[in-house]
């Protein structure tokens, strides 16, 4: 799941490349044709989507971790399997976007180090904690929700590679959101607890679910270069409302009241008008100071750490039987 | 420190019998037997496969898309190896 | 939900919950890795053996339920029974560590369920005989993947050998009791519905003696083999396993989730 529109595209200069080839490269790109990973390219271009790729592979693995704190306390073995399948898909997105990315020519190792140093980015939204049972299907029902909405659109993005990643993704994706509602409809149908339980998960995760779209459009320092190549293909604010507008009613159902007294039917656009996002904690966030940021990297550093034996280990063994290989010829 | 990276594999899965192996992404791994280890538990969760290839990324050679024209365009204009360049008679039926 | 249930006692019921419980708690343990394997290639492969061991969990606790007739199901098996009534290996129970610790451990139950399974697939007992053929497959993979591993390990770095040997010296008392049979087993071995454990003990020693020799692992000089699980008598740390799986179920009895 989980790309996020946080990347701030830089305006590279483009002077020093031959301005022909860029503008054959563009002329593919409007045409829709597929830029694959041994095409020209410009700089920029590589530099982009290098970076949302690899932030969109960081989230995934991230990701792993807010639900991951779920996977021993899974109320039933079914939900147990179900949620132990979901985590794992989410470290294959993870996978097939790396993969993606270092089609561009930045090595899996070097991505993952600039997140562990805190250099790259992942979505702000794991950053939040999962407190109850009710943050699973509320992850599940609105971040994947979220996240299959910004997903779909990159299915037809130009580079090639990103796009097939993505094709992959969300059709795997598929019984994430359904898997998520699931566990909603039953909360919402049980105890008085329970139902507190899902009311108030929706009240933690609803506000920062909408600012996993990205700041809104007025300031979105995106907006043009991406959407002329063909990596962006709607606005921040086209794909919160339309978030919105699909999730309104889906909340009706399970009676639970989603936190925006602001909420509104809006008979003249034929959308919901909703109340102001604090985007001062949404860069609180990314800043690094979210509730959960520090722990996020405490834990992703501390796997790769322990695993780096293991990994030693394994080339160590290789290459003995490599060295052995060359001998016996 | 530096660590020598693990190295990359390209992963082909046969879908079923009958079709060829597709190319389907790539992974990492010390070694071969790893690599095809990865590449099941990786490609074919949702029985995607019946039969996987991985090879060593470096091992593949591939054409330069610079050379796009020269390869491939003078094929283009070899229409008359195309069924359709051909005249048959209505009355002959299908040929 | 209620807050606790009863446990009948017939020689096949409690056969089967015992498989089950092997199954669940092995499975448990594969989880906790979900996030922080050492590599994303590993933590594929830790789920995928997790989530074949949780599903033969599943099928074999709902034939338990069946075998019991007592309204059970595999829910309330695997939540509402306390430490005592477990009826898991020792093995199973033992913490993550690192990876070699899990890698062996993984490796000797493999070996065992490998040999296990494909024996089981002629029990006369329909039931069992059709998890035996699903199960047999699946674990035949788990022990390919943790052998490729323990070679690995045993034959990488001087480090990764200390630790992988360290791991075999530890877990090597807790697979004695993967062959020991309970006299109450005697009639299922009888009736070819089980099969006789201690029959399997020749196979696996010479399949996993031959990895640990390409490993260049040693076996550990002592023969004592630790038990207890089988009757219920675990190690401390299957109570905090069951205070974090069972958590929900306890402290809100009676919700469906």
């Amino acid at each position: 799941m989980y790309t996020q529109a946080l990347n701030a595209s830089q305006s590279d200069e483009l002077t020093g490349e031959d301005a022909a080839k860029i503008s054959r490269f563009e002329a593919r790109v409007a045409a829709e044709e597929r830029i694959e990973a041994n095409d020209w390219m410009p700089a920029a271009y590589r530099k982009t989507l290098t970076r949302q790729i690899s932030q969109h592979a960081h989230s995934e693995i991230v990701g792993m971790l807010p639900e991951g704190n779920w996977l021993t306390r899974a109320p039933t073995l079914r939900r147990k399997a179900a949620l132990l399948a979901k985590v794992q898909d989410e470290c294959g997105h993870g996978l097939y976007l790396y993969a993606a990315a270092e089609t561009l020519g930045t090595s899996r190792e070097e991505l993952v180090d600039q997140m562990l140093s805190g250099k790259a980015k992942y979505s702000s939204i794991f950053n939040y904690p999962t407190l109850t049972w009710a943050d699973i299907g509320t992850i599940g029902w609105l971040v994947d929700g979220a996240a299959i909405m910004n997903q779909i659109p990159l299915c037809r993005c130009s580079y090639g590679p990103y796009a097939r990643a993505m094709i992959r993704v969300c059709k795997e994706e598929s019984f994430h959101q359904r898997q998520g509602y699931e566990i909603m409809v039953t909360l919402s149908r049980g105890t008085p607890e329970q139902k507190a339980m899902a009311q108030g998960a929706l009240d933690r995760w609803w506000w920062p679910c909408l600012m996993m779209f990205g700041p809104p459009d007025q300031q979105s320092q995106h907006g043009d270069q991406s959407t002329r190549w063909k990596i962006k293909r709607f606005s921040n604010d086209d794909l919160r409302q339309k978030f919105i507008d699909a999730t309104v009613p889906q909340a009706r159902y399970l009676d639970l009241k989603i936190p925006d007294d602001n909420l509104r039917w809006n008979e003249a656009t034929g959308h919901w008008d909703y109340g102001d996002i604090d985007w001062q904690e949404f860069n609180n966030v990314l800043a690094g100071n979210g509730p959960c940021n520090r722990d996020r990297l405490a834990a992703r550093r501390k796997a790769h750490d322990e695993g780096a034996w293991v990994r030693e280990a394994a080339l160590a063994y290789a290459e003995k039987q490599k060295r052995k290989t060359t001998a016996a010829a | 420190m530096t660590v020598q990276n693990i190295s990359l594999w390209e992963v082909f899965i046969r879908s079923r019998n009958g079709l060829a192996h597709k190319h389907v992404g790539s992974l990492h791994a010390a070694d071969a037997a790893l690599a095809l280890r990865a590449a099941r538990d990786i490609y074919t969760r949702r029985g995607e496969g019946l039969s996987i290839w991985v090879v060593p990324s470096n091992a593949i050679i591939a054409s330069d898309p610079a050379d796009k024209e020269m390869l491939f365009e003078p094929a283009m204009s070899k229409i008359y190896r195309h069924p359709t360049f051909y005249d048959v008679p209505d009355e002959v039926g299908h040929m | 939900m209620a807050t606790a249930i009863c446990i009948q006692n017939s020689a096949l019921f409690m056969y089967v919950l015992g498989r089950a419980d092997d199954a669940l708690i092995l499975g448990h343990r594969l989880s906790e890795w979900c996030g922080h394997a050492p590599m994303m290639e590993e933590d594929m492969a830790l789920a995928n053996m997790g989530l074949d061991l949780i599903g033969q969990a599943r099928e074999l606790y709902t034939y338990a339920a069946e075998v019991e007739g007592a309204g059970n199901d595999e829910d309330k098996f695997a939540y509402l029974r306390d430490v005592q009534h477990y009826r898991n290996v020792l093995l199973v129970e033992r913490p993550n560590g690192d990876f070699a610790q899990t890698m062996m451990r993984q490796f000797f139950y493999s070996a065992f369920a490998d040999c296990y399974w494909r024996a089981m697939m002629s029990s006369t007992d329909p039931t069992l005989a059709a998890i035996a053929a699903k199960s047999e497959k699946e674990s035949a993979y788990h022990l390919r993947h943790s052998s490729e591993w323990i070679i690995r390990l045993g034959d990488g770095t001087d480090e990764s050998h200390r630790r992988a040997q360290s791991a075999l010296n530890d877990l090597w008392p807790f697979t004695g009791e993967l062959f020991q049979a309970n006299p109450e087993d005697d009639a299922l071995f009888a009736g070819r519905i089980a099969v006789d454990p201690r029959g399997l003990l020749q196979p696996w020693t010479e399949n996993v003696t031959a990895i640990l020799r390409s490993a260049r692992l040693t076996l550990p000089q002592s023969q004592w083999m630790q038990k207890g699980g089988r009757s219920g008598q675990h190690s401390e740390h299957l109570g905090h396993l069951l205070s974090e799986l069972q958590s929900l179920q306890r402290t809100y009895p009676n919700a469906t989730w």
